[in-house]
């Protein structure tokens, strides 16, 4: 699947600004057809890293290869440009029709008229709004306008497509069907893409793959699982783990509820929610709805009945972490799982590391999101 | 007030007859004003581009240097000129002092940097991301100048009124360089100087008013379309 040669590899990437390293990357590849997420918190270097991946900031170190191809001496830049598109978060539209938007990429490559009209008709139609062609750009709402800015940027056909932040922007109303297309869209032109985010929800939707930054550099790079279950360090898991994120796929469908198998683990935990058998999804878990009881004498009160709706795992505590009036705690039941604790219950349940204990959650608890792309079972 | 009267009826009438004389001023002026605008437009837009979106030592100066030229006394620019183009000046042996090329360049030197700082001015208001976003299509530098100068088309016009009604109302360069010479290098402003010093007060408003109309149309039109793109 994935060829020998990387679409991209960058070598040293190192980005100076007034004395002060903001960018220092040693490697970084990108495979062809894969979605990769850069996530971080504001100042990580997500956006520096994508704009020196594009030649569009000045001077750094390093070198980038795309293709197997020195960018420089073995293709010049200009052209290594025009193999790459973006979108910003902000849709950046000219003062223009709908229709010349989406052209512009393609005018700019001195591209054939007849190539255009068919270009812009399929750029148009994979973000559905082939009936604002003739509008002026002025005339659109905010979601409108983000879909011609991406509309004008998948239109180039790029090997690689860079979005920055291309929802942040967006009111909830216009940005969740545009997150849904997008997934769409990326599973169906399988083009590579790499998206600056600091939505970890955002990221796990549409990425193979995701890079946690910080302070300049990845902190940490893997399928979305290995971040989530295996974070490297404490500003990973403190990114990523404020509750629990599991990946896990499809194994069963009753009807209102679903039973999916944890990847990695085995475990199947039930869920609300209507998705078919085999597909992709991530559970998330809010860590106050998980209840802890501990095996205990008094009968009938080990644990709490199994019913139907609700999964019951044990497991040990695997650390205890003060947060205010509660008790983070983490703890393995064959896959991570966090809660919060009164500060009273974590005493009478004398929770500490190493303690058994039994969790349990409603299957209404867990929230279920579609993965997009997932390579063994494109269509 | 009967001077003024005397001085609108005798407009009107120079301006229904079609007035040989006052015709030729007319024309004169349109095309040297109208050429010193295009000449400054082509200098003052590229130029401006250029400052505008590079990063070189000293832009800074530039920028102020081109503002203040902004506002340069024609007088002072008609001394120059004149001096350039004197017989025995650096530029002496063009020999086209006291010709209405003369003119043209001491007019186009006026507009220039009205338009150039205006040029500035519109693409610096421009998102910064823009740029990015325009390279990020594939753009070369060309196109992105290109782009940009397409994307403050409405502003521009501004520089394009701004240029055209500092030159075509102008009078110290225009009689310094050209001389004022009968049926050769006399336009509407010099004129009217050259008849109100007369006592010619009626021929004088006559001019005032023709020039009064001109700029007032093509402002009209410039305005029109600006008004008619305005942003929502």
């Amino acid at each position: 699947m994935s060829p020998a040669v990387p679409l991209i590899e960058a070598q040293g990437l190192r980005v100076e600004r007034g004395g002060t390293v903001i960018l220092d990357i040693p490697l970084l590849t990108v495979e062809e057809g894969e979605v990769l997420s850069l996530i971080g918190p504001n100042g990580a270097g997500k956006t520096t890293l994508l704009q020196t991946l594009s030649y569009l900031v000045g001077p750094f170190g390093g070198t980038l290869f795309f293709r197997g191809r020195k960018v420089g001496p073995d293709l010049p830049v200009l052209a290594y440009r025009r193999a790459l598109a973006m979108a910003f978060q902000d849709p950046l539209l000219f003062d223009t029709t709908v229709f010349e938007n989406v052209a512009s990429g393609l005018r700019i490559r001195g591209v054939q008229k007849r190539e255009i009209r068919a270009a812009v008709r399929e750029g148009l139609a994979l973000f559905g709004i082939g009936g604002l062609k003739d509008r002026s750009a002025r005339s659109l709402s905010g979601g409108e306008a983000q879909r011609v800015s991406l509309a004008r940027a998948f239109a180039i056909r790029p090997d690689v497509m860079l979005l920055d932040e291309p929802f942040a922007a967006l009111d909830p109303r216009s940005r969740e069907p545009l997150i849904e297309d997008m997934q769409a869209i990326l599973r169906r032109t399988r083009t590579t893409t790499l998206l600056v985010t600091h939505d970890l929800m955002e990221s796990l939707r549409l990425s193979d793959r995701i890079a946690v930054m910080d302070r300049g550099k990845i902190c940490q790079i893997g399928a979305a699982h290995e971040v989530l279950n295996a974070p490297v360090d404490e500003f990973v898991a403190s990114f990523v783990g404020t509750g629990t994120i599991l990946e896990g796929r499809v194994v069963r469908n009753k009807g209102d509820t679903v039973l999916v198998s944890v990847s990695g683990s085995g475990e199947v935990i039930e869920s609300v929610g209507a998705f078919p058998v085999g597909e992709t999804v991530f559970l998330c878990i809010r860590p106050e709805h998980v209840t802890l009881s501990v095996p205990s004498g008094r009968a009938g009160q080990e644990s709490p009945l199994p019913t139907s709706a609700r999964n019951l795992f044990s497991g040990a505590v695997t650390k205890v972490s003060p947060m205010g009036f509660y008790q983070k705690i983490d703890f393995d039941c064959g896959f991570p799982l966090v809660s919060y604790v009164t500060l009273q219950s974590c005493e009478a349940l004398k929770l500490a590391e190493g303690r058994r204990v039994t969790a349990s959650f409603k299957a209404s608890a867990v929230h279920m999101i579609k993965k997009t792309a997932d390579p063994a079972e494109s269509p | 007030m009967e001077l003024i009267l005397e001085g609108l009826r005798k407009a009107f009438w120079l301006l229904v007859t079609f007035d040989p004389e006052v015709m030729g001023i007319t024309l004169l002026s349109l095309k040297v004003s109208g050429i010193a605008t295009l000449v400054s437009l082509v200098i003052g837009i590229s130029v401006g581009a250029v400052v505008a979106l590079s990063r070189f030592p000293g832009r800074r100066i530039a920028v102020t240097l081109i503002n203040t030229g902004m506002g340069l006394p024609p007088v002072v620019v008609g001394l120059f000129v004149s001096i350039f183009l004197w017989r025995n000046g650096p530029l002496g042996f063009l020999g086209v002092l006291y010709t209405p090329t003369a003119m043209i360049i001491a007019q186009a030197v006026i507009a220039t940097p009205i338009v150039m700082g205006i040029t500035v001015a519109a693409l610096q208001q421009l998102p910064k991301k823009l740029r990015q976003q325009i390279l990020a299509l594939g753009a070369t530098r060309f196109q992105l100048v290109l782009i940009m100068t397409r994307e403050a088309r409405l502003p521009l016009l501004a520089a394009v009124m701004a240029g055209f009604g500092g030159v075509i109302s102008e009078v110290g360069a225009s009689i310094m360089v050209g001389g004022n010479i009968k049926g050769y290098s006399r336009v509407l402003t010099t004129a009217t100087v050259m008849e109100a010093s007369r006592g010619n007060f009626d021929t004088a408003i006559a001019l005032g008013v023709i020039l009064l109309v001109l700029a007032y149309g093509v402002n009209l039109v410039l305005t029109r379309i600006q008004q008619r793109e305005r942003p929502r």
